[in-house]
């Protein structure tokens, strides 16, 4: 008896997983599957009628890429502003973040505890609340402070600098919380035969961190590779310097119904993030887990 | 073809420029640590004051000026007390977007958090575990503003007579039904919305709950199911209280991330049709408009509410660790 309603229960859960992921995966797939349609028929039929009239071309792809008209997406050139981009991005917040966890975690000074709550603290600001300010300190200075006035590619410079400011105090919560886990004995040892600080944060710190910070990375990169609100205001929206979600943000306003556009630029600008996804998993989840999971 | 490889040269040269710069920075602190006599407080400090520097300068000052900027008229250059709060809590635009925040965050994490617990219980036992999580956890890769175009399609409206390109419309058709255009009605369309910010969120939600549901002792359910519990009475007696401090993080982390989500709103309704939120709609005012001072008031009103939130996930958190 109680076997029966046992497997019922486990049959009903496992339909339950299996609607939900047809729920989850269909309009992707649906997306996905225009995407290799003709302009035509994407725009007059259902792109569930491809199963009965496969016609599929990579016209799309070749044109959000690289076409030269205005409503083409230029994919190809936000695509190298997007890594350009992230790779500063990610690295930039995860040494000084890796550093200042160090330093919190293992080297004793006044006003420690409260400088460790300050830089939590921080989490709170949302990045709407900086972005005002940081756009005039850039283009107008401010107090001591010169302005930049930077163009052309050194515009970059300025996207990296604002998101190094808003991933440091989770990148150095989350650094501090596994950094002060890190066995006493080992450090203390180290300390007594005399390496410096700079020993221990190379030869021994750094590889016991590996997994948090290999964590703090995936998802960095996912979130700046990802990110609208900064690009938007602080890239100044040109193909120069504008990553892809810019660019795919204002094909969806202004060229709303072209949806040959849309529908390939969406998996040009997901191609990435979903290969980080595929193979690294499982640092996301863990780096995610780190402090709200034990073990 | 325009794409002009050649072209690209000089970003990537500002790459490496940037990346050289940095490393000179990181070298040099690393020399004088390895130099430096073994003082503590000198080593703290070399090695904390990038950070401070840069989060003083781009994130604490920026907030404080703020701060100032929502008491002043557009410009920045008069004062203004408290007229732009007045407007947030009297102008019926800004009234809708306080409204529609209200029913994100509590629709949001509830409903994200809840499909992804049902769904992480029903794989994690599963041998496609990894495949089946990869699946929902697809939209997150795909990012907001490609959720936006995703589900933009779901919703395409086509009149009556002409086929439809939407999976909805074709759903309501085949039923019987007249099409419609789901982003245009408000306040249902907001509800819409709060669709993609679901489908983007649950697969976050199912990957935590199921890394605790795997972390529950396998002895206490094996007991209880010897002791004759059934399937439902050991989720609820053992599983969700194991997993609570999880379950706690997700849905506050949730919450964070949809006070300040702003890339679905903007990529698919601009905010029209009534289905602006706070994050949108302080974009909208700074940037747009050049309302400074309304688009300050709301950045601080956003930062008041999110206050709660953080304050109680690191709790939380560090309460877990």
């Amino acid at each position: 008896m109680n076997g029966v309603r046992e497997r019922l229960a486990s049959r009903a859960f496992t339909s339950v997983a299996v609607v939900i992921a047809v729920l989850w995966t269909t309009p992707t797939l649906g997306l996905l599957l225009s995407s290799f349609r003709p302009e035509e028929e994407i725009k007059t039929t259902g792109w569930w009628t491809v199963f009965g009239t496969p016609h599929l071309t990579l016209d799309n792809y070749g044109e959000v890429l690289t076409a030269g008209g205005n409503g083409s997406g230029r994919l190809a050139e936000h695509f190298v502003n997007s890594v350009v981009i992230t790779l500063p991005s990610v690295l930039f917040p995860l040494v000084l973040a890796f550093f200042a966890a160090y330093a919190l975690a293992w080297i004793d000074f006044r006003g420690r505890d409260a400088l460790v709550v300050g830089i939590f603290a921080l989490q709170v600001v949302p990045l709407q609340m900086a972005l005002v300010p940081l756009l005039k300190l850039f283009s107008q200075g401010w107090l001591f402070l010169p302005a930049w006035n930077l163009t052309g590619p050194a515009r970059f410079g300025q996207i990296w600098f604002a998101h190094t400011v808003f991933a440091l105090p989770f990148a150095v919560f989350l650094l501090h919380n596994f950094l002060a886990g890190l066995p006493r004995d080992l450090i203390e040892a180290a300390r007594v035969d005399g390496a410096s600080h700079g020993t221990l944060l190379l030869r021994i710190v750094l590889p016991l961190a590996r997994p948090a910070l290999v964590s703090f990375a995936v998802i960095q990169f996912i979130w700046v590779w990802n990110d609208l609100l900064v690009a938007l205001t602080l890239s100044g929206g040109t193909a120069e310097t504008a990553p892809m979600t810019v660019r795919l943000a204002s094909l969806a306003g202004t060229y709303g119904n072209e949806w040959q556009r849309l529908t390939a630029g969406a998996f040009v600008a997901a191609f990435v993030p979903l290969l980080v996804f595929v193979f690294l998993r499982r640092h996301f989840a863990r780096g995610l887990l780190a402090g709200s999971v034990k073990g | 073809m325009s794409f002009d490889a050649f072209a690209q040269q000089p970003k990537l040269l500002y790459l490496l420029q940037g990346v050289a710069a940095f490393a000179a920075v990181v070298s040099l602190i690393l020399l004088a640590l390895h130099r430096g006599p073994v003082r503590s407080r000198a080593a703290a400090l070399l090695l904390l004051a990038p950070a401070l520097l840069l989060l003083t300068v781009g994130l604490l000052l920026p907030g404080l000026r703020t701060l100032a900027l929502s008491f002043t008229e557009n410009g920045g250059d008069s004062w203004a007390g408290f007229d732009n709060y007045v407007w947030m809590v009297t102008d019926p635009r800004a009234l809708v977007a306080l409204r529609n925040t209200l029913a994100w965050v509590v629709l949001v994490p509830s409903l994200a958090t809840s499909v992804g617990l049902l769904y992480a219980a029903a794989v994690v036992r599963s041998r496609f575990r990894a495949f089946a999580l990869l699946l929902v956890l697809t939209p997150m890769a795909i990012s907001f503003v490609g959720a936006g175009v995703v589900w933009k399609f779901v919703y395409a409206y086509r009149p009556a007579e002409a086929g439809q390109i939407g999976l909805l419309n074709q759903l309501v058709v085949a039923f019987g039904g007249e099409p419609r255009q789901w982003l245009v009605d408000s306040p249902w369309n907001v509800l819409f919305l709060v669709v993609v910010m679901v489908w983007t969120q649950a697969g976050f939600a199912a990957v935590l709950l199921a890394g605790a549901i795997r972390a529950v002792p396998g002895e206490l359910t094996e007991a209880a199911r010897l002791d004759g519990a059934s399937p439902r009475q050991i989720f609820w007696r053992i599983t969700m209280p194991s997993i609570r401090p999880t379950l706690l993080v997700v849905v506050l982390a949730q919450a964070i991330g949809t006070f300040k989500a702003f890339d679905i709103v903007k990529t698919m309704t601009g905010g029209q049709f009534g289905t602006g939120v706070i994050a949108h709609e302080m974009y909208d005012q700074a940037f747009r408009y050049g309302e400074t001072g309304r688009g300050a008031a709301l950045a601080v009103l956003l930062f008041v509410l999110v206050t709660p939130f953080v304050a109680h996930q690191v709790r939380a958190q560090r309460r877990a660790a």
